[in-house]
């Protein structure tokens, strides 16, 4: 099985410049903590686990994501989907983020058939992140 | 950036004295005839370099050039002997011994006998990989017809005590067959002191060409195969089919420079292995899969944890290894040799198989330990259970989702 060149790439830069590929993470205690949804999905065990943290903030009434971070252990492509995901989901309103789908992003990686589940993946971490944020603020 | 090779175990690179050997088997002005013809000089001179090869071959294990037989490869080897002898002696029993970490041109052979009414063990091995002799011994049964175990393992490279096996396996009157596909030239084997009935080997894995393998059938007592293929009778009725002068020849000629260099190939390996463990030991979460005072040097499994294993392949992208976890196979199973140790699922996913090899430099050792640190580092920045580990989790007690 043979990747493509995007995936390739998107995973290459992701090592070679973690910040700049938004890698890292919000902790308990950071300012605006508050303003962040954080998702894990994924097992060791399977060979994935993907964390999702995105920071909203509210724009005329509207949360809209301004910044997201993640961490992924797993094979190059499911690092590269974390990253494709990122990209496309700053700027964007909580409902429109809600329904990114998977495809999309295989798309974007031309990612190979028995690499989907990365996207699934991701698609999911998405979603447990917004509900810990929609969670968060009904607690505030 | 040079690119380097440490995946030897998966095949090697034909040494350049073997091709020229073979060259000289293909064309018209070289030995091109059919060893089976017996009415011309063509012929005969295939023949005699056919022989020729039987005989290097047959020196590499001290035994008689009769109990050669070339096949097309180890898979083959492992099937006539396993199918050839299981199907020979039926009459006297259809129990199978084999192990779970055996190559699946054993286990697939088994699973295959065991859909035709045959009923197959499978031995686990100790935390170290071992097969002991005891564990065989406890599942002999006076019905088992044959003992199949590989001598080094292609995954971890642990070696079996295939001497004290042997002498249960002879004592309970079965036979015994050894896959020596990743043994034979790298570590000695003298077969006139085991008990073994029946060995498979390969070209392709110590410098030879692919498409090329034998098995060693014992003459005294003898012991007796089913063939598989049927046709014009080559190899004493055992294995029909037109001998390929050119391969038998490469595999001649490899099985002897391997008897010429083993010992310095050996003393080389072990050195590469310990500049690669030195340079790496000290890092946090490092383990060695396989026992490595019981380990053939030319081949290491190591498991970075927190760090998916295929991932790290990506990230030495100029080193050619391979990985345990098949996430690089079409299978998303972690190594099933890796579990059958006991590992936990997520190191057997962070395992990588590093295997050196005659054309392997110390330069190349030395400089793949830095890449390997720079790489296991960067993966970890980005690995949220390494993230966790920092944090003192214990992440055997997180659900996850």
């Amino acid at each position: 099985m043979a990747y493509s060149q995007k995936v390739v790439d998107k995973f290459e830069q992701t090592l070679k410049n973690p910040k700049e590929a938004s890698v890292g993470r919000w902790k308990p205690g950071d300012k605006d903590f508050h303003r962040v949804g954080t998702g894990i999905v994924g097992a060791p065990a399977c060979g994935d686990v993907m964390k999702l943290q995105i920071k909203c903030e509210n724009i005329d009434g509207t949360n809209k994501i301004v910044d997201a971070k993640f961490k992924t252990y797993g094979c190059g492509s499911a690092i590269a989907s974390s990253g494709e995901l990122i990209d496309m989901l700053k700027g964007k309103t909580l409902e429109e983020a809600q329904n990114i789908s998977n495809q999309e992003i295989v798309d974007i990686l031309e990612l190979p058939a028995i690499k989907i589940h990365c996207s699934v993946l991701a698609e999911e971490a998405i979603h447990r992140a917004i509900d810990d944020f929609k969670s968060r603020r009904n607690n505030d | 950036m040079n690119t380097y090779y440490f995946d030897y175990a998966s095949t090697t690179p034909v040494d350049s004295l073997v091709v020229d050997k073979m060259k000289d088997c293909l064309s018209v002005d070289g030995a091109f005839g059919n060893s089976g013809s017996r009415s011309h000089v063509y012929g005969w001179k295939a023949e005699e370099l056919v022989e020729e090869a039987r005989v290097n071959v047959a020196n590499l294990i001290n035994c008689d050039s009769r109990e050669i037989i070339w096949t097309s490869g180890a898979t083959e080897s492992d099937n006539l002997a396993i199918k050839g002898a299981a199907y020979f002696y039926s009459n006297k029993g259809k129990h199978i011994i084999t192990s779970k970490i055996e190559h699946k041109a054993v286990l697939d052979v088994c699973r295959q006998l065991e859909s035709e009414s045959y009923e197959v063990t499978y031995l686990e091995p100790n935390k170290d990989g071992v097969i002991t002799p005891e564990s065989v011994e406890a599942a002999l049964r006076k019905d088992t017809v044959l003992v199949s175990l590989m001598h080094i393992n292609n995954e971890i490279g642990v070696i079996n005590d295939i001497d004290s096996i042997g002498k249960i396996v002879k004592q309970n009157g079965s036979i015994f067959h050894v896959d020596a596909a990743q043994s034979a030239g790298k570590i000695p084997i003298d077969i006139q002191n085991l008990e073994v009935d029946l060995m498979s080997f390969s070209a392709h894995k110590i410098y030879g060409p692919k498409g090329i393998g034998a098995l060693y059938i014992r003459r005294k007592p003898r012991v007796r195969l089913q063939p598989l293929f049927h046709g014009g009778g080559q190899e004493r009725g055992i294995r029909a089919g037109t001998l390929p002068t050119h391969q038998i020849v490469g595999m001649g000629e490899a099985f002897k420079l391997a008897k010429e260099k083993m010992s310095e190939d050996f003393k080389n390996l072990s050195k590469y292995r310990d500049i690669l463990w030195n340079g790496l030991k000290d890092m946090e979460e490092v383990y060695i899969n396989g026992a490595i005072d019981n380990t053939f040097p030319g081949i290491f499994n190591m498991s970075f944890n927190f760090v998916e294993g295929e991932s790290l392949i990506m990230a030495l992208k100029n080193i050619a290894v391979s990985s345990g976890s098949a996430c690089t196979s079409a299978s998303l199973e972690p190594s099933y040799v890796l579990r059958a140790l006991g590992r936990k699922d997520e190191l057997a996913h962070s395992s990588i198989r590093f295997s050196f090899g005659r054309f392997t430099k110390e330069q190349e050792v030395k400089e793949t330990v830095e890449l390997v640190k720079d790489s296991v580092n960067k993966l970890r920045e980005i690995s949220p259970l390494w993230e966790m580990y920092q944090d003192g989790v214990d992440l055997d007690k997180i659900e996850w989702a």
